[in-house]
């Protein structure tokens, strides 16, 4: 499977807006048995006065960009083409959460993708006791890590109703969750509150969505901007899982990985500082086509 | 005196052996002020008290949101340590900041000690203060640490312990420094005679440390400070000033091309060299914590490309992280092959089965807090519990809290410290204390700073030693048995050097603050005035409703209440506003024209809480108003005439001209009441010349003649314009070409209209385009050099 993906990003300032600076992070990460971006492009208007590619401590692609000269509007472009791999079987070797817990003590290693960066807080997710409550009445300590990730999950999309009008970037999932809606942010945020909540690891995943199903599928929903999901780590043997609580349904080749970090704010498509004054709007849109 | 002071002396006593007698370290000290005249002791103290007001040091307290300045609480009794001893303190403190290297070198570099297990690896992965952007960043300073402080207290046996390891957060080294000056105000006579040892020999090298760590580059050294609201901002302006700093806040920093540049009123000037006092995760909000106001955009990005140099490098306050007390000792003794010569206070953290519940058993004497936290339990005014404090429920729940969130939690024993004498109500009292000391690196290794200060806990709780909760503050004497180094007070090459680099840079947001000073004080000037003659009306029989009073009212006083309060707080205003930006730019108005303008708010203030009679009015206010002149007159007589002065002149001059020209439009309409004239010669202060130039009555023409085209009056539109005209073509500009900039064009062109048009055309309608005018060039004042 081969998808074409085209996302711009616009900011519109009320005033003249200089001394911008911006980090960028919407081009989809390069795996060698899972997605493979054949070509990528991000384009900057007006023309940044600097700009530098570089990889974050996650392993995510960052391009800086900074404009000197006063501004009105700013757009960000970016167009790949990505070759998916096909989805191998695998089966759940998974272990206990009690035992998950012991090996998740016993790690010594502060590479990227080690599951004690994941096991919060973090900046935007503080433990609520509405979140954990919901995790321990919604998991089962005798079924294996895996299992309680995927339960757990479907039983939050069951319980959220996907409403884009109901929180902001900003909404704090505690609230969201009390409203019982959000967007796939919220979802996300959540997701991973109850499951540190249980002692389980699990992260924020940015990333693009496929906009068409294939022939007799669902359109999904979270299509029209950038998407995201969560990562949950289910021990040595099994490693890492990535479930999206907005479609409630495990990842696979629909999905293309942007970014992973502990939460919103590690994977924000857009982070910037500026000096201006007055509203900013700002807008998105997303396509993600399917080549061949 | 001694007798009753050795029976509230505990068995461990600084200035008391355990043998009852006073060590004989203290001996000289005890013998000088035996011999001094018992009631002068107060007027002593009060002398040091007076310095360090003077000298504007003052420390902010917090109490619920609202922030106030304090005195800074000296006790006036010295902390003498003996030389032989402090030889071992510094090798120890020494010894440790070497290992402390070696630590967060790894923390950042290759983690073998997570991988090896000698630390937990979410002792990293879940702190705050472990930056992973910093990670496998190199400093472009050779070392990540140049500059420690340590806070260390005496045990029961007798021993230091290390109480907490501070890299980034408040160190405070120019208090010590401030301290010993305000000693040597209380004990003039002692210092010249005896062996204490100086602390200048220390700052003169750390000084020279800094300057060669700048190495071949040009550019500025800065101290960054999170600014006025923090509580140690007195003494970053302090040491700025001292060691001659540009002393800088994250906004005055922009990052181009990935280099760090000062944003100056010549426009952006590279920075080589950054003392930074901001916490590490407020550094740069794009890439650390995004809600920071604090930071610079971008800082992490001159740091990666090792275009600036830091002391300490960014991301070194993990150090401070408490649980990191627990794992020392260890990593220790597997690098030296034994124990640390000063070992650390006991700590467990609460991660480990084991220690948890070594920590559960052992919960009375210990005191229980935040693993990650870096504040040191015994400074922590609240998040931390000492046995004391903690009542029945209070211990079933942090028994809950250990075995639930334990990786988050650590133990430390709560150590009884030793006591030094500290003066209370005319006796000596005993207190408990902790001693603070600084260490900076120079080519040779670690220098200690022979001296330091000390906490002195309020009460005996060991918990009151944060000032906030009335703890004290003393300064430390090493004593040494020979005669000491006396150093020369003339400067080095490195300090002149270092002033010439550092201190012709103007920041634009100082020159802001400096301008708007200059405004807001001839805001208050022009306002009291106006206040004094409304007054001086009443006193003299007018009643609030006569047509000369409601026009003013109506016409230059925004329609206020005819009361005291309201009138008067046209100047109160701008006065405390005055104050607010005199005290952004700390480091750069001379403590006389603080002392100037503190006085001047305290006076009002004063004003404000009595009850005046109409009567009294005019004479007090014109105290008041000699006390404004008298700031002027420091501005126009003291300053050095650098940029500063020229923004805080420019800030009079345009805010004088610009009301006078609105006082004279009103004053000089054809609808004005009777006495409007007269008045505008009063508050213009020109009755006297103008009996003298024109022996007239006055009219519309003399009036204008003198308040607004007069080049040699002072109170005169035109001689302010002429004066900002002669700032502005000295400020920096487009070198290029011989084309005015459009500031100069601007402010030319307005003194030539004021300089070639009769008296007779300047309608009111003109005056108020001249006001609008001078307005509109303070704005592009500031877009050109401000913003």
């Amino acid at each position: 499977m081969i998808y074409d993906i085209r996302l711009s990003i616009s900011h519109r300032y009320a005033h003249p807006a200089g001394n911008g600076r911006h980090l960028v992070r919407v081009l989809p990460r390069m795996f060698h048995d899972r997605h493979r971006v054949t070509a990528q492009l991000v384009e900057v208007l007006p023309e940044p006065t600097q700009r530098q590619d570089r990889i974050d401590f996650f392993g995510n692609q960052v391009t800086s960009i900074t404009h000197v000269q006063p501004h009105d509007a700013m757009t960000i472009r970016m167009a790949c083409r990505v070759e998916m791999a096909p989805v191998k079987p695998c089966w759940d070797v998974s272990p206990a959460v009690e035992t998950l817990r012991h090996q998740v003590a016993g790690i010594r290693d502060l590479a990227p993708t080690s599951p004690v960066h994941f096991l919060g807080p973090s900046y935007r997710l503080s433990p609520t006791p509405e979140i954990t409550q919901f995790a321990r009445d919604n998991s089962s300590p005798q079924d294996t890590v895996a299992q309680n990730v995927i339960r757990l999950g479907s039983a939050l999309h069951s319980t959220m109703t996907f409403d884009p009008d109901a929180t902001t970037v900003d909404t704090d999932p505690a609230e969201a969750f009390q409203q019982r809606r959000g967007v796939c942010q919220d979802l996300s945020h959540i997701m991973i509150l109850a499951l540190q909540s249980l002692g389980i690891p699990a992260g924020y995943v940015s990333g693009y969505l496929r906009t068409l199903p294939p022939e007799g599928g669902v359109r999904l929903a979270g299509v029209d901007a950038m998407h995201a999901w969560v990562q949950a780590w289910c021990g040595h043997s099994h490693g890492w899982i990535e479930y999206d609580p907005t479609n409630a349904t495990l990842v696979g080749t629909d999905h293309i990985v942007v970014g992973y970090g502990r939460d919103y704010s590690d994977v924000s498509p857009v982070i910037g500082h500026l000096r201006s004054s007055g509203d900013q709007v700002n807008t998105q849109s997303v396509d993600v086509a399917c080549v061949d | 005196m001694l007798e009753a002071y050795a029976r509230v002396a505990g068995n461990r006593d600084e200035m008391l052996g355990a043998d009852g007698l006073v060590k004989p370290a203290w001996e000289p000290f005890i013998d000088h002020v035996s011999n001094l005249p018992p009631d002068g002791l107060a007027d002593r103290f009060a002398r040091g008290d007076q310095y360090l007001r003077d000298a504007g040091v003052l420390y902010r307290q917090y109490d619920e949101a609202v922030s106030s300045e304090r005195e800074w609480p000296l006790s006036h009794i010295p902390v003498i340590l003996d030389e032989d001893e402090w030889q071992e303190i510094s090798a120890g403190l020494i010894e440790r900041a070497d290992l402390l290297e070696e630590v967060v070198r790894d923390l950042y570099g290759n983690n073998d000690l997570v991988a090896s297990g000698q630390l937990p690896a979410t002792l990293l992965s879940q702190n705050p203060a472990w930056l992973r952007p910093m990670v496998g960043v190199r400093p472009a300073a050779d070392n990540f640490l140049n500059f420690l402080s340590f806070e260390i207290g005496r045990g029961p046996d007798g021993r230091w312990w290390v109480i907490s390891d501070l890299v980034e957060a408040p160190s405070s080294v120019g208090f010590a420094l401030e301290n010993r000056v305000a000693m040597g105000k209380v004990f003039p006579n002692y210092f010249a005679n005896t062996n204490v040892h100086r602390l200048a020999g220390f700052f003169q090298t750390f000084q020279k440390i800094l300057f060669d760590m700048r190495g071949g580059s040009e550019g500025a050294i800065a101290l960054m400070s999170p600014g006025p609201m923090n509580q140690d901002y007195a003494q970053h302006a302090y040491i700025a000033r001292y060691l001659g700093m540009l002393l800088v806040e994250g906004e005055d920093l922009i990052v181009q091309d990935g280099r760090a540049m000062v944003r100056t009123v010549a426009g952006p000037e590279p920075l080589s060299l950054l003392w930074n006092r901001v916490p590490g995760i407020l550094c740069d909000p794009l890439e650390l914590d995004p809600d920071s106001l604090l930071g610079t955009p971008g800082l992490l990005d001159a740091l990666r490309r090792q275009s600036l140099k830091t002391v300490n490098a960014i991301g070194s306050g993990v150090l401070e992280t408490r649980a990191l007390m627990a794992f020392l000792p260890k990593v220790a003794r597997a690098r030296l092959g034994r124990d640390l010569r000063m070992p650390n206070i006991a700590t467990w953290w609460c991660g480990h089965e084991a220690e948890r519940d070594h920590v559960i058993a052992n919960r009375d004497t210990m005191m229980i807090g935040s693993a990650f936290s870096t504040v040191p339990l015994m400074a922590s005014p609240d998040g931390t519990a000492l046995p004391s404090e903690i009542d029945g429920s209070d211990a079933d729940r942090i028994t809950g809290l250990l075995q639930n969130s334990g990786r988050e939690l650590v133990g430390q024993e709560a150590v009884t410290l030793s006591t030094t004498p500290t003066f209370e109500n005319g006796a000596f009292v005993a207190r408990p204390m902790c001693v603070r000391i600084f260490l900076g690196r120079s080519s040779t290794g670690w220098q200690v700073m022979p001296g330091g200060y000390a906490r002195v806990s309020a009460g005996n709780d060991a918990q009151a030693f944060a000032m906030q909760r009335g703890g004290k503050v003393a300064d430390v004497w090493v004593v040494s048995n020979r005669p000491v180094p006396k150093p020369s007070l003339l400067a080095t090459d490195a300090a002149t050097a270092m002033r010439r680099s550092s201190r012709t840079a103007l920041p634009s947001r100082a020159a802001d603050n400096l301008f708007w000073l200059g405004r807001y004080v001839e805001r208050a000037e022009l306002n009291m005035r106006l206040f004094r003659a409304y007054f001086a009306r009443v006193s003299d029989g007018a009643s609030h409703d006569t047509a000369l009073l409601a026009y003013l009212r109506t016409r230059l006083m925004d329609d206020v209440e005819p009361t005291v309060s309201a009138i008067a707080e046209r100047f109160g205003a701008p006065l405390n506003h005055a104050l607010h930006s005199a005290t952004k730019i700390g480091d750069r108005l001379s403590p006389d024209g603080m002392m100037a303008l503190r006085g001047l708010v305290t006076m009002q203030r004063a004003l404000e809480g009595r009850q005046l009679s109409t009567l009294e009015i005019p004479r007090e206010i014109s105290v008041l108003l000699r006390q404004v002149t008298g700031f002027a007159g420091l501005v126009h007589e003291n300053m050095y005439r650098s940029n500063g002065w020229r923004f805080l002149s420019l800030g009079m001059s345009l805010e004088r001209a610009a009301l006078m020209s609105r006082l004279l439009a009103q004053l000089t309409a054809p609808e004005a009441p009777d006495g409007a004239l007269d008045l505008a010669l009063e508050i213009g202060d020109s009755v006297v010349t103008h009996r003298s130039r024109f022996s007239i009555l006055a009219d519309r023409t003399s009036v204008l003649d003198l308040l607004a085209l007069d080049d040699q009056n002072p109170r005169a539109i035109r001689y302010h314009i002429s004066r900002a005209r002669r700032h502005i073509s000295q400020l920096p500009g487009d070198a290029e070409g011989h084309a005015l900039t459009q500031v100069a064009r601007m402010v030319l062109t307005l003194e030539t209209r004021l300089a070639t048009e009769e008296a007779s055309s300047f309608l009111p309608d003109v005056l108020m385009q001249v006001e609008r005018d001078i307005w509109e060039l303070s704005d592009a004042l500031t877009v050109a050099h401000l913003v």
